[in-house]
């Protein structure tokens, strides 16, 4: 199942080794004594030596702590220590597997673990990556002076984060295979004393370090107390790719076996030993900046299992012996909300108000994002214009958990429990909001049930924590399926307006763009991989009513599919094959040429169509990986079926490649589910839909079979996994269908067109 | 009072006779394999076997199952405790990405396989359409239900 080569690339090695180099002697790794008597090495995010004080919180009894990232048990288990959220990208598993080659470490004895919510383990490079614009290779632009800076940014935005597809890239990449090769260096060392022989004569191997000559063998577990007294080499020697044994491979991962038994513990799971939980159900205002007017809940008191009713002002809860009971009582409750001021009430106010601040943009006006050459002589020149206006709808996440947090405040201390992306995120909101001391509140965060950004925010957990404050008992509050579609957070709606000048060839020689929505990442906006002569993208900013989310791959989710079905209506203007013209126009730009071309060889693009199916491309580089994706569509039944999707993404070099794989076929999926089916309506300023009836996912039978293939054209990683999947894929849909119909949709989504 | 077989052990406990199974077994029995997706029946995340039929446990109030068998994921396992084919075809596939719908797919996918040795791709979109996988394991979840019935080998790792 492994479809790549490990391609060596003399140049970028040492380049990257350069990079590493020069990170790790600012004092990257650090070191700290255990109280057993070892050395114990870190990561020192903070000034001074944070390893020590971290010891305790990560090491059992009996264990022996070699660093602050991995430990090895006296069973010679190796266990991973990482910082960052499991929600289902396979980041546990493949950031040990980094860690586990570059330590020679037995993979079926390799355990991982999560690192515990403290401001130790921030993610720094994760930070950077979401506090500066992106770039191929995150070290070739880490600067000294930027260091402390980032490191100081990081830990007031509580970074602890996953997201931005960053995790292998940064921390996998700059933490984990340090830690390894680290660890291993120092094992060699203490076995070499041991021995007395040359720390070169000895070689490692599943765990374990042999000495040929002498015969001498010995587990790991064994020097792992010697080791830490080794000395420390703050720039240890990577693997070169012909040395890999895990990286590169098709490790399984380590979290699949709890979660085919039912044992995987998600947020929602939570059961603290010792605590007998209550449950919250809550309602919030249905419409944004609203609150509480009155409520009645004398019907409610009186129903079986009620504890407390709460009006908290911003929310009402009911907490009972059961969350059912406590749902029961919560619809038996009427509440009056105040007033909303929002000139915003429905949708087409939206988008009236999208339109307003386009028109007053006008042809030129609007914050300027990208300018090359002039646009305006060059529409003069242009012998075929070509306008046309996109609308991409409101977004919910609607991951498969609901919204959830346990909570118990006891003594001015609070532990809560749940499935977050930013547990110190969430700690700060919790102090923040309840004045409870952030060193007095302890983040537990078990497996996530799916996210995509909507855990990415922190509100529930502060409302846990208020509602379990009033009890003085433990008390888990869930949000229902309707509450999180309704009352969370969205990926903006949008509207998108272009133009394009084309020569009497019908070469693309002038580009103009406007719209309204620009949050992250800033790239996300500019068709940036395609050679255009004369381009103009322009930001026309007007005021959203729903608050605005991260949503798997964030701006790109919107831009994707406008630039690339723009791109596509140019190209059939043109007279021209979709596939071609984007070649044309990447004629500069190998790696993107290389992957389009892969994806059209797959799913055989130039083969003759059957009756009523057509096939749509799209190309789209995001959080540094490129991804061009084929859909074919059959339309025989009046509406689209797909029949077939196939991928090719270049990410410089994937470490594990069938969950790779795993995520961009879940990207795809979640891409088509919207542009299938996503669409949230307003009227009287608040959503309409409120669960999957009426606000569709896709199912197994509207799935084909996807096909993805993995291009390393480097030998590191230098792009994510979790989002680029999602960008071209509406695009690759809308423009099969406009292959197979000569409709051009300009709206999402799209069932409701056919329907 | 409320009884029934639960994964082959006979259950007496006080409940609402509307309370749904899910939250039954979940807060009251301590079995969280089960989970809550949507609460309307759409999902399929919460589905357990009533007297073997696959049912969405959300939509259940116990006094429904009053007298019959109910089997949630964690009484799939063999006698031994070993995996079932599918729990083992989820493996070799690497199926589960987030894994919070999965106990209702593997559910779902028990009694297709029980009723229907060796189901064709219409047969498993059939019984499968009704659990929804937010993370976009339906090609992986096809595949591993035919591994299990033997129409096709397991991927395995490589490492």
């Amino acid at each position: 199942m492994n479809d790549m080569t490990p391609d060596a690339n003399e140049t970028d090695t040492k380049k990257e080794r350069s990079a590493l180099a020069k990170w790790s002697r600012r004092g990257f790794i650090g070191a700290g004594v255990l109280a057993g008597g070892g050395l114990l090495i870190g990561i020192g995010v903070r000034s001074g030596n944070p390893v020590g004080s971290l010891a305790p919180k990560v090491a059992g009894a009996g264990e022996q702590l070699v660093n602050s990232w991995v430990k090895i048990d006296p069973e010679n288990i190796v266990t991973a220590i990482v910082p960052h959220c499991e929600m289902g990208q396979g980041v546990h598993s493949v950031l040990a597997q980094m860690l586990a080659d570059e330590l020679d470490a037995d993979w079926s004895k390799v355990r991982v673990m999560q690192a515990p919510t403290d401001g130790s383990y921030i993610v720094t490079d994760t930070a950077r990556m979401f506090l500066a614009p992106f770039t191929m290779n995150a070290a070739d632009w880490i600067e000294p002076t930027w260091d402390g800076l980032f490191t100081q940014l990081g830990r007031a935005a509580d970074a602890l984060i996953t997201g931005g597809s960053s995790s292998i890239r940064s921390t996998g990449q700059y933490q984990m295979r340090v830690a390894g090769a680290a660890a291993r260096k120092m094992l060699v060392g203490a076995a070499a004393d041991a021995w007395g022989v040359p720390a070169s004569e000895i070689e490692t191997r599943d765990s374990t370090l042999m000495h040929k000559a002498s015969g001498e063998s010995a587990p790991y577990a064994e020097f792992a107390s010697a080791a830490a007294e080794q000395p420390l080499d703050q720039t240890p020697d990577f693997k070169t790719p012909d040395q890999y044994r895990l990286i590169g491979k098709s490790a399984a991962r380590t979290d699949i076996p709890s979660k085919v038994d039912g044992t995987a513990n998600f947020g929602l799971d939570a059961a603290p030993e010792g605590l007998d939980l209550s449950y919250a159900a809550t309602v919030r205002p249905p419409v944004p900046g609203t609150r509480v007017a009155s409520m009645n809940p004398a019907r409610a008191k009186t129903m079986p299992g009620v504890l407390q009713i709460l009006n908290m002002g911003d929310f009402v809860a009911v907490v009972a012996d059961s969350y059912w009971q406590a749902q029961q009582a919560l619809g038996a409750i009427d509440i009056e909300w105040t007033p909303s001021d929002s000139p915003i009430k429905t949708t087409q106010d939206q988008f009236a108000a999208f339109a307003k601040s386009l028109d007053e943009a006008g042809e030129t006006g609007g914050e300027e994002v990208a300018a090359k050459g002039n646009v305006a002589d060059a529409f003069e020149a242009a012998s075929t214009l070509i306008d046309a206006e996109y609308k991409a709808p409101y977004l919910a996440h609607a991951p498969m958990e609901p919204i959830n947090c346990t909570a118990l405040v006891k003594d001015g201390k609070c532990d809560v429990w749940t499935s977050t992306q930013v547990p110190l995120m969430v700690r700060s909101a919790i102090a923040e909001g309840t004045g409870i001391a952030k060193d007095d509140i302890t983040v537990h965060h078990p497996y996530l049930g799916g996210s995509f950004g909507r855990r990415l925010e922190a509100v529930f957990a502060t409302m846990a924590v208020r509602i379990a404050k009033e009890t003085g008992y433990p008390v888990k509050s869930v949000w229902s399926r309707e509450e999180d579609t309704q009352k969370a957070l969205y990926r903006p709606a949008d509207t998108s307006r272009f133009r394009a000048g084309l020569d009497g060839d019908g070469a693309l020689i002038a580009y103009d763009n406007v719209f309204t929505q620009r949050h992250d990442p800033a790239e996300a906006h500019v068709p940036g991989i395609y050679a255009i002569p004369n381009t103009s993208v322009r930001h026309a900013a007007a005021p959203l009513h729903l608050p605005f989310a991260a949503w798997r791959s964030v701006d790109h989710s919107q831009q994707g599919w406008f630039i690339e079905s723009f791109i596509d209506e140019v190209a059939h203007e043109a007279g021209a094959d979709p596939y071609e013209y984007r070649l044309a126009m990447l004629k500069d730009a190998p790696r993107q040429a290389a992957v389009l071309k892969k994806v059209a060889e797959m799913s055989k693009w130039s083969a003759p169509r059957a009756e009523g199916t057509a096939k749509g491309i799209a190309i789209v580089e995001s959080f540094g990986t490129i991804v061009a994706e084929v859909i074919e569509v059959d339309m025989t039944a009046g509406k689209p079926k797909m029949t077939g999707i196939w991928a090719a993404a270049d990410a410089g070099f994937v470490v594990n490649p069938d969950g790779f794989r795993n995520q961009i076929e879940g990207g795809i999926v979640y891409a088509l589910t919207a542009a299938m089916f996503g669409e949230l309506d307003l009227a009287d300023g608040a959503i309409k839909q409120s669960n999957f009836h009426d606000y569709k996912m896709l199912r197994m039978k509207d799935v084909p079979e996807i096909t993805v293939a993995i291009i390393n054209s480097g030998d590191v990683p230098t792009g994510g996994a979790g989002e680029p999947g999602v960008p071209p894929a509406a695009p690759a849909l809308t423009n099969a269908i406009f292959a197979a119909t000569g409709q051009r949709l300009r709206e999402l989504p799209i069932a409701k067109q056919f329907a | 009072m409320a009884k029934f077989i639960l994964n082959g052990q006979p259950v007496e406990l006080e409940a609402d006779p509307a309370m749904p199974v899910l939250w039954v077994v979940r807060e009251k029995l301590g079995l969280n394999g089960t989970k809550f997706g949507c609460g309307i029946a759409q999902c399929g995340a919460c589905t357990v076997h009533l007297d073997g039929q696959p049912v969405r446990s959300c939509s259940l109030p116990v006094s429904e199952a009053e007298g019959r068998t109910i089997t949630t994921i964690e009484g799939v396992n063999g006698p031994e405790g070993e995996l079932s084919a599918i729990q083992r075809a989820w493996i070799s596939e690497q199926v589960p990405q987030c894994g919070y719908c999965q106990s209702g797919q593997i559910m779902a996918a028990t009694a297709l396989l029980r009723d229907n040795p060796a189901p064709n791709d219409e047969d498993i979109d059939a019984a499968m359409s009704g659990n929804v996988c937010r993370c976009g394991t339906y090609t992986r979840i096809r595949r591993a239900i035919k591994v299990a019935s033997g129409q096709l080998e397991a991927t395995g790792e490589e490492v």
